[in-house]
């Protein structure tokens, strides 16, 4: 892969989508690039289109204004080179077996057919330590294990870009944590590329390498931050980002 | 919720004062092993043999089963009289003999085959019309509109028109099951593609499915449960109707079904014939829906979690 070249480019998007009663606009002219390797985070409060903005990288909508390119080429619609891994548990597929619903997603696609999907799938399912779990039902996993298919299930794809959609958010706190260490490990691993939506602070430090900063309504990149490496610089990076979106939580309230 | 955000998982370290009661020291605290249960108590025991007979839903049924038997039984010898209500063991006799020359699985296999019939013309007419409604807006309405119309309308009043169009004969059968199977099958078959969740078809089209492998692949799989019960409902209507249409005009090139049959015999005042008829009826209701649906459903339903 040329290093050169931005791998994702998101090009002044504005998004905007209707409601039965109101036409919102969730993003305004937001412009990042992720770079090959990146562990890019879209972090801000609710409501500040970094879901939607998620969702238009994947190409389920498409932008009013502006662009994205993947490897150069525009988005238009969801394929298989952006593997989306949601925040929702259902997203497995309840009558396939966890070993099937990986293979289903190569097969489905065309990426890889028969033993060739099988051993792939048995390889990714490894990674994420649910071999034991391989032939179960995904009624029969908890939340946790439903999202380690689902990651199993987005790199088996090797995509040129993950997304994940607030992947840990339905989690319980300690499970949350066990599974950001995993990503980080998953990734040390591959390092493949992931654009990652959070509204956690701490999370978006931990899990990622830079971090795009919105604010809401609309959503409007604030700043774009590299992560920090040490706990203390971690500490400093939240206060200033919480600082960050704190003074305008103020300004807000001054306004009203 | 506040209308402030959720930013942190963790409390706020130097924005806020930290703790905000002191810890105090007078209160040891407190830490034990555990794991000393066992033994002590019971954690685990099988449950008694009675318990666990009791459990099974089968028995209890076919317990009530043979109570309902023996009332029957005893009311039926008490009243002494054939002609209105024949005792159990008379019953079973006139069944037993239908069985035995051939009678009873000759008029049901008719029955069956009509029906068959109708249900096949049944789904593909339903599956025409949630196809429609899946692809566009009018067919929605189409399929709303119809159904709303047709289905509160019973099966049996389209009969005397179903007679004048197709007359005597398996064609106005048919006519009436398709009548009465179409429109719950559509019915549940279009909210269960309503109600696949979004996510789902999100990861199908991530995949590059769409159109008929979005459908075939993701769609009717996520909404087999309302698609089963479709079925299910779709194959109790079309069973009564069948019988009940059978009764007025059963009687097609020679060879009557089960309604037929029932009819016949109230004619010739061979009431236990009548109720073996009846019992025909209800086992065959009973063997499809509880052998045939419930296997599917054991086998897929319950196997992956879905039912509702």
């Amino acid at each position: 892969m040329d290093t050169g070249q931005p791998l994702l480019e998101v090009d002044g998007v504005t998004l905007r989508y209707k409601t039965p009663d109101h036409l919102v606009t969730a993003t305004y002219r937001v412009s990042f690039r992720v770079w090959p390797g990146d562990r890019f985070v879209l972090l801000g409060p609710s409501g500040c289109g970094k879901s939607t903005l998620l969702k238009a990288v994947g190409g389920y909508m498409a932008p009013t204004e502006g662009e994205i390119r993947l490897k150069g080429r525009p988005v238009t619609e969801p394929g298989p080179d952006r593997m989306m891994v949601f925040q929702e548990f259902d997203q497995l597929l309840p009558w396939k077996t966890v070993r099937q619903n990986v293979v289903f997603a190569l097969e489905a696609s065309g990426r890889l057919k028969g033993r060739a999907a099988l051993e792939r799938a048995n390889l990714y399912i490894d990674k994420v330590n649910l071999t034991k779990f391989a032939d179960s039902y995904p009624h029969t996993l908890s939340g946790g294990m439903k999202q380690r298919v689902a990651i199993a299930r987005g790199m088996a794809m090797e995509p040129d870009i993950l997304l994940m959609d607030e992947p840990f958010a339905a989690l319980d706190a300690l499970t949350r944590r066990r599974m950001q260490d995993e990503l980080l490990m998953l990734w040390e691993g591959t390092r493949f590329t992931v654009l990652f939506v959070t509204h956690s602070i701490p999370e978006a430090i931990k899990v990622g390498s830079r971090i795009l900063l919105l604010s809401p309504h609309p959503g409007e990149v604030k700043a774009e931050l590299n992560s920090a490496d040490s706990p203390e610089a971690a500490l400093r990076l939240e206060n200033r980002i919480q600082q960050m979106l704190f003074s305008e939580e103020i300004e807000e309230a001054e306004n009203v | 919720m506040s209308s402030a955000p959720a930013l942190t998982d963790a409390p706020r370290a130097g924005a806020m004062p930290p703790r905000l009661t002191p810890v105090d020291p007078a209160r040891p605290e407190i830490v034990r092993d555990t794991g000393h249960a066992h033994g002590a108590t019971v954690v685990e025991k099988p449950l008694s043999v009675a318990e666990r007979l009791y459990n099974q839903a089968w028995l209890r049924k076919i317990v009530i089963l043979l109570v309902l038997a023996g009332i029957w039984e005893a009311y039926g010898r008490y009243l002494d009289n054939d002609l209105l209500f024949p005792t159990f063991s008379a019953t079973v006799e006139a069944f037993v003999r239908g069985l035995g020359d051939g009678t009873l699985p000759a008029r049901a296999w008719t029955s069956l085959k009509v029906l068959l019939m109708g249900y096949a013309a049944g789904i593909a007419l339903a599956t025409l019309l949630t196809g429609l409604a899946i692809a566009s807006r009018i067919g929605t309405d189409l399929l709303e509109t119809l159904t709303s119309m047709f289905n509160p309308l019973p099966a049996i009043a389209l009969l005397p028109l179903a007679l004048i169009w197709f007359g005597l004969g398996s064609g106005s059968l048919i006519f009436v099951l398709v009548h009465s199977v179409t429109w719950a099958i559509a019915l549940n078959t279009h909210s269960g593609f309503l109600s696949v969740s979004r996510t789902l078809k999100m990861v199908g089209r991530n995949y590059g499915l769409s159109g008929p492998g979005l459908i075939g692949k993701i769609l009717i799989p996520a909404a087999f449960p309302s698609i089963l019960t479709g079925l299910k409902v779709g194959w109790a209507f079309a069973w009564r109707t069948l019988i009940a249409a059978e009764l007025v005009f059963g009687v097609s090139s020679g060879a009557g079904g089960l309604g037929w049959f029932i009819f016949e015999n109230k004619n010739m005042l061979d009431i236990p014939n009548v109720f073996a008829g009846l019992l025909t009826v209800i086992l065959i209701g009973l063997v499809v829906e509880n052998l045939i649906f419930q296997t599917i459903e054991r086998r897929t339903l319950q196997r992956w979690g879905m039912q509702a």
